[in-house]
């Protein structure tokens, strides 16, 4: 059972079927190490992990409430500091929890300089309420508050990425759960660096997207190979991208999901222009110091 | 405060979800083509419910958590895991 005590985040949670968060749980156990400390904001991953008197955790874990899953990671960083104490604290939300909840806190916690390593993982949605639009979701995506027709939409997705790489002296990454091994190796990098630390995973949602159950992990490539989700490091305020050479078009992706099957020809094009004019600036910045910190 | 559980909702035990036999929900079960399977691992990865476990090179499906999703099936590079509908 060698290859099985790596594991900390045991089967028998709630999660849906074809879950592409409880994946990217499972690597955040597996490269956490057991001395860690975990906080879990209100969400998705939160509900289907501990529901009492059950836990799928094999580590130490903390309610916290849906806005201050950072204020509880800074506490205990703070007492591990007091105590001298080398433990990996990680605080772990939705892009519900820190795109639009948990901004002020986590941006708070990480201009105090706490270290601690915050983790989102991205579904585009509030998954756990039944699907509600968040600050996350891509233009033109269907959800409950933004039905097809008139009202998909119409927002871009805010890029927290760069929102966290504002703060002073921070390492942020974003991730994809079809590498699984880069977002392991990400995570441990992070809780190596002493830094306070943010790593963006992403993570399709099958019943809020509405695709397959065994489409998770194929959909996740796509979003890389046709540069919707880019991955990328920003360390020292120098940004590293991981450039793709695979020129998939976007169709490919959006219409492996029901949420775009609103969109028409024209739409496409647009979001396809788009995607290319971000991942042209991304590549121009490559390599380039592109924070003073 | 005589007992610690009292106080809050704390659970005591580290990954007792275990009891909670989440295999009921399937109704697509996964088979292991056994003279196909290399024991590669990475079906162990991309399964949402650690449901895959691979001791001594060789590969099983813990059946009593597995959901039936199926990406292990997508995700096979050698393609020896079929999926058959559920049957009791």
């Amino acid at each position: 059972m060698k290859e099985n005590e790596k594991e900390r985040f045991m089967p028998g949670h709630g999660a849906c079927a074809g879950c592409g968060a409880a994946i990217a749980m499972r690597a955040i156990g597996r490269a956490a190490g057991k001395n860690s400390i975990l906080t879990i904001a209100t969400g998705c991953m939160e509900v289907v992990s501990t529901a009492y008197p059950l836990t799928a955790w094999k580590l130490p874990i903390i309610h916290s409430a849906f806005e201050n899953a950072a204020a509880t990671a800074s506490g205990i960083a703070a007492a591990l500091k007091h105590q001298k104490k080398k433990t990996n604290v990680i605080a772990i939300a939705g892009d519900g929890g820190v795109f639009d909840i948990g901004l002020q806190a986590l941006s708070g916690a990480l201009e105090r300089g706490h270290k601690f390593l915050f983790i989102c993982y991205d579904n585009e949605a509030y998954a756990n309420t039944g699907v509600q639009r968040s600050g996350a979701t891509p233009l033109g995506a269907v959800t409950t508050t933004t039905p097809a027709g008139k009202h998909d939409s119409i927002e871009f997705k805010k890029n927290m990425p760069f929102i966290v790489a504002s703060h002073a002296g921070t390492y942020v990454a974003t991730a994809n759960i079809a590498f699984i091994d880069d977002f392991e190796n990400k995570i441990k990098k992070a809780l190596q660096s002493g830094k306070p630390s943010y790593i963006q995973v992403f993570t399709p949602c099958t019943i809020g997207w509405h695709i397959n159950n065994n489409d998770t992990i194929r959909l996740s490539k796509l979003a890389y190979q046709t540069n919707i989700y880019p991955l990328f490091e920003i360390e020292n305020g120098i940004i590293k991208l991981m450039e793709n050479t695979s020129k998939i078009p976007i169709e490919n992706y959006l219409n492996m999901q029901g949420r775009f099957k609103n969109l028409g020809k024209k739409e496409i094009s647009e979001i396809q222009k788009d995607v290319d004019k971000n991942y042209e600036l991304l590549k121009s910045l490559n390599g380039k110091k592109i924070f003073l910190n | 405060m005589k007992n610690k559980k009292e106080f809050a909702a704390i659970i005591t035990e580290a990954g007792n979800s275990i009891k909670n036999k989440t295999g009921s929900w399937r109704t697509m079960k996964p088979i292991v083509l056994k003279n196909k399977c290399t024991a590669c691992g990475i079906c162990a990865k991309f399964c949402p419910d650690g449901a895959i476990i691979i001791k001594n090179k060789k590969m099983s499906v813990d059946y009593e958590h597995c959901k039936g999703c199926a990406i292990c099936s997508v995700e096979c590079p050698s393609h020896s895991i079929i999926m058959k509908e559920e049957k009791k």
